[in-house]
């Protein structure tokens, strides 16, 4: 057995390249949130509590458009849902017998990287492996927004136009890799780029904000996957 | 004019109960295909709709977004990390948009 403070100094180390990752994520969605009239101390509250690119992308955007809070909360809900699968796949690794305190500082900061480090180290470690890590990714996540917005006051415009453009360079690094080896993902994602490209152009379509336009699309174009290219047990999700 | 402290509150709400009811209440994996194929292919879709046509009026120039989009594609096919795709998204709109 290892002591806590040998697991929590683990996970700690383990997640020094995640924190330098998520200052640069961070950082960059500062802008966003720069552009949808946030202040810097909004930015870091924003991402200290919402721990998720693409859920405050659209967050953001949703406030920029002003948008209804129903509409944030269902933007919330269909962008962050792959979080659900993986707390689910989560509770398959940790010990059963850990309290419900535990299981719900564990489920505070479930991201993309995190879940990766949770789901290979948390059955042998236990919940403050992964607090060890969420000390160091929360603030590398939370103050890169933060300096985020206020880089984006500071800096001359053709700078921040040029920032605009990080995140979408960090979601094509997301999607475009695991299409190399899988012909219906690469099918997916241009079909998903075209059907989204299409809509741009309906001018019925224009009234919708985007925040409402990713949620419909995600709804409909996932769905639709889900029918025609079920998953088999085997398959990594 | 909406309050953005609500907006920030209803995203945080929302986002940790997504996170915390399944840790703190599933203890059988899920086994419904469908609700695991369509979990799994949301963040693809979630983030190819954003990215494109977003992507192209991001910045000052359209040329420069489209641009920094094909070339977001080819470094990411060829396995470039997350910050070097990104980073040379940026610098790529940096230097077009100098010229125009």
């Amino acid at each position: 057995m290892y002591s806590r403070k040998e697991v929590f100094k683990k996970g700690m180390h383990d997640a020094i390249p995640i924190m330098l990752g998520y200052f640069a994520v961070g950082f960059s969605l500062g802008i966003a949130a720069k552009n949808a009239g946030l202040t810097p101390f909004q930015g870091f509250v924003t991402s200290f509590l919402g721990n998720a690119s693409a859920g405050e992308y659209v967050a953001f955007s949703i406030i920029a458009a002003q948008g209804t809070y129903l509409e944030m909360a269902i933007g919330t809900l269909i962008t962050n849902a792959r979080y659900l699968l993986m707390s689910a796949s989560l509770t398959q690794k940790i010990d059963e017998n850990t309290s419900l305190f535990h299981r719900m500082l564990v489920a505070f900061d479930i991201t993309d990287e995190l879940f990766g480090l949770g789901i290979a180290n948390i059955a042998s470690y236990g919940p403050f492996y992964m607090y060890g890590a969420y000390l160091m990714a929360i603030p590398g996540w939370s103050l890169g927004t933060m300096f985020g917005v206020i880089a984006g006051n500071l800096l001359p415009g053709r700078i921040v136009s040029a920032l605009s453009v990080a995140l979408f360079g960090m979601f094509m690094a997301i999607i475009i890799p695991p299409c190399k080896n899988d012909s219906k993902l690469r099918i997916l994602v241009l079909l998903s780029f075209a059907i989204s490209f299409l809509w741009d152009l309906i001018p019925f379509f224009q009234v919708v904000s985007s925040g409402t336009k990713t949620i419909i699309l995600t709804l409909i174009i996932s769905s639709g996957a889900a029918l025609l290219w079920p998953r088999k047990e085997d398959d990594n999700a | 004019m909406h309050n953005t402290w609500i907006y920030i509150a209803v995203m945080a709400i929302v986002s940790y109960i997504i996170r915390a009811l399944p840790l703190t209440l599933i203890r059988r994996p899920i086994t419904n295909t469908f609700v695991k194929s369509f979990l799994y292919y949301v963040p693809y879709v979630t983030l190819a709709v954003m990215t494109f046509p977003a992507i192209l009026s991001a910045s000052n120039s359209m040329i420069a977004g489209l641009a920094a989009f094909v070339i977001g594609v080819i470094l990411s096919w060829r396995q470039a990390s997350l910050l070097q795709v990104s980073v040379i998204c940026c610098v790529a709109v940096f230097i077009i948009e100098c010229f125009i």
